[in-house]
């Protein structure tokens, strides 16, 4: 919405202040104009460092660039080929989708669970809180590092549970239950992927306590009072109100942690690399070995474009409906 | 009132459970920084240190201190810079709406849910051309431009809330576009500052990809010096946990002293433009 620009000359004549003002400017910009102006340096940056780069990626990835030389003969779809049938890139899609899956039911229902104790009227409401939402401040790499050591087998946790019979191999398990043969790799739930979940839950709980805390605090107190004047339980009342209430939050939960997870690469990185026959391995440290460390710029492009497209089917739907939605 | 699902001690040991599981960590890592070597071994491991030794700080601190320094030098400019712009952007995109302005707004959000790893190749040979590969001002430059998209998103939110009759008003007194920015909407926004510079505060200082791709050994900010701790050979895990305390001490504080405004910022980030 414009604002209206045009000043009346009654205002002008009862202000003596402005019309020095005006008359003095003859501005050879109007405000819109400066607006433009204003956004256009911010528009020129994100034209370049996100389209024009990833359009440069993607044609990277089309390159025959894998080597410390860049080479930037056309490839066509090679590099992508080339990893759709290698083990590790197998692993890594496989590795993907578990992390993903596991990792959003983990938030998602620590989340909720922890936001409607919180909202029970308890003591120490505030000191619980803080406890949930502390590890958000902290990098994944802090993280990374306290749980490697957690989940470590030989220290950590399974101190405590060897004295109740108990040794998980946590992240250095090489088992994926079923292990069904798909492609060059088992397919199944790789363990070892388990415990990551668990370091990043602990992590990005407090996200979803967050949100689902400010939407309940949102739900307005009569819409529950008639629920139960109509003779509506607890359950149903959470059940057919309040669950469905909460759906916009646990959509926003879902496509932000789905987005996290499907580009994690820090937390893996600093606790526990790809880890034995990859099975903790992801794309993301896929792309940066075989790029930074092994020099194959195409392939490594390839992993990242694969990556961007796996988010976009989340984000994009989202931006737009939220963009329709909104403002 | 809301739903009451459970008994009260049910419901406290419910939350106890989690609050133990969440503080484990919180918990190892600080006796094991004050404990000498010779007391890491596993059978101790949760034990509490029996005295209290600083060594493995004074360790951690040595290799780290110029790393921290770096992390100062990048986080500070870096979050000035994009808040300023962000707030630029914000007041424009809420109060001088142009045809098109809202799918402008949504192509530069889409910057900010990006996995970064699909600019990078281009944006190290981009830094490499203009001469800002392996520096901090290097890192300031991405961090900026890649803060936009949430930056402006926060301001436009916040924005959004000051009524559009105090922008008229101002401008039949005969402001313009930057007297009202100044006068108006800058005082207005000391909040919105507070809340985006703790964002990218927090978000820069913990900041890693970026960080280990764009840097060297001299420039590297403290997460990837102390991801080259873990990594190093012989694994002294009391300088390590001192290390990681050094390490997230600053949004650590941040977050104890000013947590609101970290949740603020946090649901203003995810909630729909």
């Amino acid at each position: 919405m414009e604002p209206v620009k045009t000043s009346s000359s009654l205002e002008r004549e009862s202000n003596p202040l402005t019309i020095k003002e005006t008359k003095r400017k003859r501005p050879l910009l109007t405000d819109g104009v400066k607006a433009i102006l204003c956004l256009l340096p911010s528009i020129i940056l994100i034209a370049i460092f996100v389209y024009g780069f990833i359009g440069w990626t993607g044609y990277v990835s089309l390159s025959n660039w894998n080597s410390l030389v860049p080479d930037f003969s056309f490839a066509g779809l090679k590099n992508y080929a080339y990893l759709f049938n290698d083990f590790r890139f197998q692993a890594d899609l496989r590795n993907t989708l578990f992390f993903t899956l596991f990792f959003i039911i983990a938030v998602l229902t620590s989340g909720l669970v922890l936001a409607i104790l919180l909202d029970q009227k308890i003591r120490a409401e505030s000191l619980f809180r803080n406890i949930f939402f502390f590890p958000m401040a902290l990098s994944f790499v802090v993280t990374g590092v306290v749980w490697q050591w957690l989940l470590n087998p030989s220290t950590g946790v399974n101190l405590f549970l060897k004295k109740l019979g108990m040794a998980p191999k946590w992240y250095t398990s090489v088992t994926i239950i079923p292990g069904i043969e798909w492609g060059k790799i088992e397919f199944g739930v790789p363990v070892a992927i388990i415990a990551v979940v668990i370091a990043a839950m602990w992590q990005m709980t407090g996200f979803s306590v967050a949100m689902y805390l400010a939407g309940l605090r949102g739900i307005p107190d009569e819409l529950r009072e008639a629920a139960r004047i109509d003779g509506a339980s607890e359950f149903q009342i959470f059940m057919k109100i309040i669950f469905p209430l909460l759906m916009p939050i646990t959509v926003s939960v879902i496509i932000i942690m789905a987005h996290i997870s499907l580009k994690i690469f820090d937390l893996i990185y600093a606790m526990t690399g790809p880890g034995a026959n990859f099975v903790t391995d992801v794309p993301g440290v896929y792309m940066f070995e075989t790029t930074f460390r092994g020099n194959y710029y195409a392939n490594g492009a390839a992993i990242t474009i694969i990556m961007l497209l796996s988010v976009a089917i989340f984000i994009v739907p989202y931006l737009i409906s939220s963009r329709k939605g909104g403002a | 009132m809301s739903v009451r699902v459970v008994t009260r001690p049910i419901l406290y040991a419910i939350l106890i459970a989690f609050s133990l599981f969440f503080l484990m960590p919180v918990y190892l890592m600080f006796i094991t920084s004050l404990k000498p070597l010779d007391q890491i071994t596993l059978s101790q491991m949760w034990e509490l240190p029996r005295a209290i030794d600083f060594t493995s700080y004074k360790e951690a601190f040595n290799k780290l201190a110029p790393n921290f320094v770096n992390s100062i030098y990048l986080v500070i400019p870096a979050t000035i810079i994009s808040a300023l712009l962000g707030s630029l952007n914000g007041y424009v995109l809420s109060k001088w709406k142009f045809k098109g302005a809202d799918w402008i707004f949504t192509a530069v959000l889409f910057g900010m849910f990006i996995p970064y790893q699909s600019i990078l190749i281009p944006l190290i040979q981009f830094l490499r051309e203009i001469g800002l590969y392996n520096s901090i001002p290097g890192l300031v430059l991405v961090h900026v431009v890649y803060g936009i998209p949430i930056t402006t998103l926060m301001f436009r939110n916040f924005y959004a809330s000051v009524p559009t009759e105090m922008i008229e008003s101002a401008q039949i007194d005969g402001a313009g576009f930057f007297t009202i920015f100044r006068y108006i909407m800058f005082p207005l926004s000391i909040i919105g500052f507070v809340v985006v510079g703790i964002w990218q505060f927090t978000n820069i200082w913990n900041e890693f990809l970026f960080a280990v791709t764009i840097t060297t050994s001299q420039q590297q900010p403290i997460m990837v010096a102390l991801q080259n701790l873990s990594g190093s050979q012989i694994v002294q895990w009391n300088v390590q946990m001192a290390g990681a305390i050094l390490a997230a001490l600053p949004t650590l504080l941040v977050y104890i002293f000013l947590g609101k405004f970290f949740v603020r910022g946090l649901l203003a980030g995810s909630v729909k433009g």
